[in-house]
């Protein structure tokens, strides 16, 4: 039964590669795509790099997260090759524009779309090597939710939950959370409401979604799941003109208001989930 | 009126026997008509090439590439709007005595009158597919997990309740059991996993005495319209005519 639905854990295969305790794995997820996730995930991993932090993002969605289009970067080795055997891990690590490292997929992953016990104890494999050596690790997830999204979340110490203002977008970002608090008993999830337009926002929405789980999610533990607003990104035509030029905006622009407030972003945190950099 | 050809194919060249053949078997006009021209004439021999490539020569039903296709797109929509769709997978209760009692021809005609009472059970937007042997499936959209249950036991009632004639003398009487499993919702998975799922519910059915039907109920992870309502409450408030309100009403919120 709900053979996709099934925690991870539950799996005896799973049991076979224990995962170490975490540094702080972040995994970046919406529900309905095209909201901003790899936008966030690339452009934070900068904003933590430029503060000191040593950053990891990895598309955690298998080749599905189009990471790979948003900072322009097509390797010969890929995770697709670590996965098979034919590299090592830290021959597909990359420098991105931007001071962080960077683990791209690759167009074969397409294949691995569905989680079997061996991609599972692959991604642990991977995971376990890369955690001990960053200080962060981003996990970008790709549209919709897939069995190997919810994997990938599952492995995350912390949640940050992209969604924009319109209701398309705060339909599929409730759902997505309904999952996790179902599938993960997450006690808390972060959100951040991106190509916000009028400021503030963002912590009116997350009062609501809140209102709206605490009055229909019966989590069934004596904590209920606690939103966290994170911060707002609002709709600046830098993020557009950036893509254009093929550059990362964090770099390209810092000084614009998406810049400001991903460094905001990344300074709440420091306050709340990172140790601030030595 | 066609225009004089310019194309670089002459029809005379092509060898399109076997195609002519194969449309005229289905009863279809297989030959240019007067006022198609060679261009509208071979894409009208490849449209029905392609709708004759999907269906199932015994029933009409779709066939199983058909199902594929079907499904894949169905499974692609509900990851992103977490709509309910429930699959069936339906199967003729040993089918294989009919056959061996009474004649192939019997078990044809069995297979023909079952597909056509199945076909006339669902709405126009389900897809009916033969999937093999004895065996069918359909897919239903928009279908509440709260009505699956009983929309295959309809079905399966109504298969029940039918009697195929196969002489003057004998009619038949065929039972069907029944698997069903709803995509699960919001997330992106595959049609293995999900055909996997229904196919499993067959067993359960078949293995509790056939003749029944059995749903993998999802979780309930669908937003309900009162979730919704909830959810978008403050959007009501704020873009409440959003014309009417000029400039200083936003100040005005803002400094409320
Ligand atoms: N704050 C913003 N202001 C303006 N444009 C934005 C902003 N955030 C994102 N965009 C635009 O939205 C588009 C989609 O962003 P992105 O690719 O990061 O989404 P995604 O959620 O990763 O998509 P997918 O689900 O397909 O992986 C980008 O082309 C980007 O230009
Ligand atoms: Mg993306």
């Amino acid at each position: 039964m709900n053979d996709v639905l099934t925690p991870p854990t539950q799996n005896p295969d799973a049991a076979q590669v224990p995962l170490k305790p975490l540094g702080k794995v972040l995994a970046v997820t919406s529900g309905k795509g095209g909201v901003g996730k790899t936008f966030v995930s690339a452009n934070l991993a900068a904003a933590l790099a430029k503060r000191g932090h040593k950053v990891l993002v990895l598309d955690a969605d298998l080749g599905l997260a189009n990471l790979d289009v948003v900072l322009n970067l097509y390797p010969k080795i890929t995770l697709h090759d670590v996965f098979t055997g034919k590299a090592r891990l830290d021959e597909a690590i990359l420098p991105a524009p931007g001071g962080f490292s960077v683990l791209l997929a690759g167009s074969g992953m397409v294949e691995y779309s569905r989680l079997t016990s061996e991609v599972r104890n692959e991604f642990l494999r991977v995971m376990n090597s890369l955690v001990p050596n960053y200080d962060v690790v981003i996990l970008d997830t790709g549209a919709g939710i897939s069995d190997v999204v919810l994997f990938a979340v599952s492995l995350a110490s912390e949640v940050l939950m992209v969604a924009t203002p319109e209701p398309t977008s705060l339909t599929d970002a409730y759902a997505t959370i309904k999952v996790l608090v179902g599938q993960q008993q997450r006690q808390v999830i972060r959100v951040i409401i991106n190509q916000a337009t009028r400021p503030g926002s963002g912590a009116a929405i997350t009062n609501q979604l809140q209102q709206v789980l605490d009055r229909f999610v019966v989590t069934g533990l004596n904590q209920p799941i606690r939103l966290v607003h994170l911060g707002d990104i609002p709709v600046d035509p830098e993020v557009r003109q950036a893509i254009m030029r093929r550059q990362l905006m964090m770099q390209a622009t810092p000084g614009c208001p998406a810049g400001m407030a991903l460094t905001q972003l990344a300074r709440n945190l420091e306050d709340s989930v990172i140790p601030r950099a030595a | 009126m066609a225009p004089p050809s310019t194309s670089l194919i002459e029809l005379p060249d092509l060898r399109l026997d076997d195609a002519s053949a194969l449309l005229a078997h289905d009863g279809k006009s297989s030959q240019p008509q007067r006022d198609e021209s060679p261009t509208e004439y071979l894409q009208r021999v490849i449209d029905s090439l392609c709708e004759l490539s999907l269906k199932d020569p015994l029933t009409g039903l779709g066939n199983r590439r058909h199902f594929h296709a079907a499904l894949e797109r169905q499974i692609e929509t509900v990851a992103r709007s977490g709509e309910s769709v429930l699959l069936l997978m339906l199967d003729i209760d040993h089918f294989k005595n009919i056959n061996d009692t009474h004649g192939h021809l019997a078990g044809d005609h069995v297979l023909r009158v079952i597909a056509h009472c199945l076909a006339g059970c669902v709405r126009p937007v389900d897809t009916v597919a033969r999937y093999g042997g004895e065996e069918f499936a359909i897919i239903l959209p928009n279908c509440r997990p709260l009505f699956g249950l009983a929309l295959a036991e309809r079905i399966r009632r109504t298969v029940a309740g039918l009697s195929v004639p196969i002489s003057p003398l004998l009619s038949l009487q065929a039972t069907i059991s029944i698997g069903g499993a709803y995509a699960p919702e919001w997330v992106r998975s595959t049609t293995e996993l999900w055909i996997e799922r229904a196919d499993n519910q067959l067993y359960r059915a078949k293995s509790n005495g056939r003749n029944q039907a059995c749903i993998d109920q999802p979780q309930e992870l669908s937003v309900s319209a009162e979730e919704k309502g909830l959810l978008f409450s403050h959007l009501a408030v704020d873009n409440a005519n959003p014309f009417e309100s000029g400039p200083g009403n936003v100040i005005n919120r803002v400094n409320a």
